[in-house]
């Protein structure tokens, strides 16, 4: 496996200059993620309308280019989105790290494919799996208002 | 000191990691096997195997014979007065867990307070902090300096009359300070206060003599000193496993058993229940062995060689930080690369066949207390050579060009 598929441009450019890093001004929902293996840690901001659409979202943590990129790219993809296209979003990402290239959701066009997928090289390493999904399982339990923080330990 | 000839004894090093030789910097974490010990595993489970101490046919016999010259050995290695004071146990973890529960239980009251540091591994804060859930003890935590090391005046101010047990490690898995144990020995005991040293680093890197420490309890971890897993070590002084109670029931640690009371079996049996990693301890007297015929001296002197090679290879490259520079350093690096987080560094390095570990290394206290969040950390074995060196700053470069540093 070459490093260069693992450390796309897109993703060390997200690593770097972050997107929606920061507070949401009044968020609705909120969570916290950490990975105790390595102590990357995300705290993720929502804030709903009142028709259910993601209006703001924002992140704050530290972690490895993988795992702040995969965040970044996350809240772009996810902002404007209803609760449920956010839902359907969150499980296609995981589907697509644990088991294929495609990243399979009808709500995204194809330059937001092409951004998300370039994270899918990292299923060739299983260690930093969990680097990739810890900010996705932490919105997923912001928007199911879940008390618990995530820990990766306790997923599969 | 011939590090090829050293090298060859392990067969590891003739495997391919992505393609590349491997380099391995993890010894810190666990140590490669020579193949003495591995034969040595092989050949007790083919031609050796009995359980030990309870049958009288030869097989059994033979197996408690050499299990015992394991336990000879050991005392011999740290220089402690009896073959009684070698326990066997799992790892250094259930060996400062033992330590831990039995003084604990017989020791440790309300408010009591024990003294450990800020470099202590979990390993040596977690069993003390059980105590503290259960008695309600108080864990002080001498403090160290930005260099990693210990800052004696104040460990000294913070032993007071309720000071029960002092514990600290020999030898930071982090910054790879080596700690001057005995001047925290001597300022414990002045004011009779125990103290268990963590020599899980230590045992591999520097020579141990539990004797001229005058330590009341040393624990040590097998499979760092280039032995199997599944063993660990706990000295201690007899006076002291004498008086503690047992830790783990079962059989093997009894003398008699009625139906209402049971007594206990001597030491060193009488913290050994249960059967016992026979054929790892009688492997871990050819690490012993292989230990020897190296000599001490000439390990420490190579591992130095080398750290300082290290350390100032590494300090020439760009934004490069290497965490802590204590007084005295053993072969255990661990650095930053400014804008390079640690599991990326580890991760491109691993594609050049450099093994290195990323994270806390079990030491959030000490990343805390340094703002750290994670670190890389290069450690050595006797195997390491400065090619080593050499192949780990290129991958480095290399990583400094995948995040396209200046």
């Amino acid at each position: 496996m070459d490093l260069k598929e693992l450390y796309q441009d897109i993703i060390l450019e997200h690593g770097k200059n972050p997107r929606n890093f920061g507070k949401c001004d009044k968020h609705t929902h909120q969570a916290k993620g950490h990975n105790p293996l390595c102590g990357d840690q995300v705290e993720i901001y929502l804030k709903l309308n009142a028709e259910n659409k993601v209006e703001d979202l924002k992140f704050q943590g530290s972690g490895c280019a993988i795992s702040i990129a995969s965040t970044s790219i996350m809240t772009e993809l996810v902002k404007g989105k209803s609760i449920e296209v956010s839902k359907d979003i969150i499980n296609a990402f995981l589907n697509m790290i644990k088991y294929s290239k495609e990243m399979k959701c009808k709500d995204l066009d194809e330059d937001q494919k092409t951004k998300v997928m370039s994270l899918s090289g990292v299923k060739q390493y299983p260690m930093r799996v969990k680097c990739a999904t810890l900010s996705w399982h932490t919105l997923s339990s912001a928007i199911n208002e879940k008390k618990e923080d995530i820990n990766t330990e306790v997923l599969d | 000191m011939n590090i090829e000839n050293i090298k060859s004894q392990f067969p590891i090093f003739s495997k391919k990691i992505n393609g590349k030789n491997l380099v391995y910097l993890d010894s810190s974490n666990s140590s490669q096997k020579p193949l003495s010990v591995i034969n040595r595993l092989d050949e007790f489970y083919k031609n050796e195997f009995s359980n030990i101490g309870r049958s009288i046919h030869s097989l059994s016999v033979n197996a408690t014979n050499k299990f015992e010259e394991t336990r000879n050995s050991v005392k011999d290695f740290i220089n402690a007065n009896s073959k009684d004071e070698i326990i066997f146990t799992k790892n250094a973890t259930e060996s400062i867990n033992l330590v831990a529960s039995t003084f604990g239980k017989q020791n440790i009251e309300k408010g009591d307070e024990i003294l450990i540091t800020e470099l202590e591994h979990h390993s040596n804060y977690v069993p003390w902090h059980y105590l503290r859930e259960s008695k309600g003890a108080v864990i002080k935590f001498a403090p160290i300096n930005e260099n990693g090391d210990i800052i004696i005046s104040e460990f000294e101010k913070l032993i007071n009359s309720k000071t029960k047990i002092v514990a600290v490690t020999h030898l930071s898995n982090v910054t790879g300070t080596i700690v001057p144990v005995k001047e925290i020995i001597d300022i414990a005991h002045k004011k009779k206060i125990p103290v268990l040293i963590d020599g899980c680093q230590s045992a591999p890197h520097i020579k141990i003599d539990v004797k001229d420490l005058d330590c009341d309890f040393y624990a040590i971890s097998c499979h760092k000193v280039y032995g199997p897993t599944g063993v660990g070590v706990l000295y201690g002084k007899k006076k002291w496993l004498e008086k503690l109670p047992p830790y783990i029931g079962g059989g093997g640690m009894i003398s008699e058993v009625n139906k209402d009371k049971i007594s206990y079996a001597p030491l060193p049996e009488k913290y050994e229940a249960g059967t016992m990693p026979t054929a790892e301890v009688v492997a871990f007297n050819e690490s012993i062995k292989f230990m020897k015929s190296i000599g001490i001296e000439n390990l420490v002197n190579h591992e130095r060689e080398l750290t300082n090679y290290a350390l100032e290879k590494l300090k020439t490259i760009n934004s490069v930080k290497i965490v802590g520079n204590p007084k005295n350093k053993a072969g255990v690096i661990s650095f930053t690369i400014k804008g390079v987080h640690p599991h990326d560094i580890a991760t491109i390095l691993d594609e050049d066949g450099v093994a290195i570990r990323a994270g806390h290394h079990c030491c959030q206290i000490l990343h805390q207390r340094l703002n750290l969040v994670a670190t890389a950390r290069a450690s050595f074995g006797v195997y390491n050579t400065k090619e080593d060196i050499d192949i780990l700053c290129k991958a480095i470069e290399n990583c400094r060009k995948v995040f396209d540093l200046k």
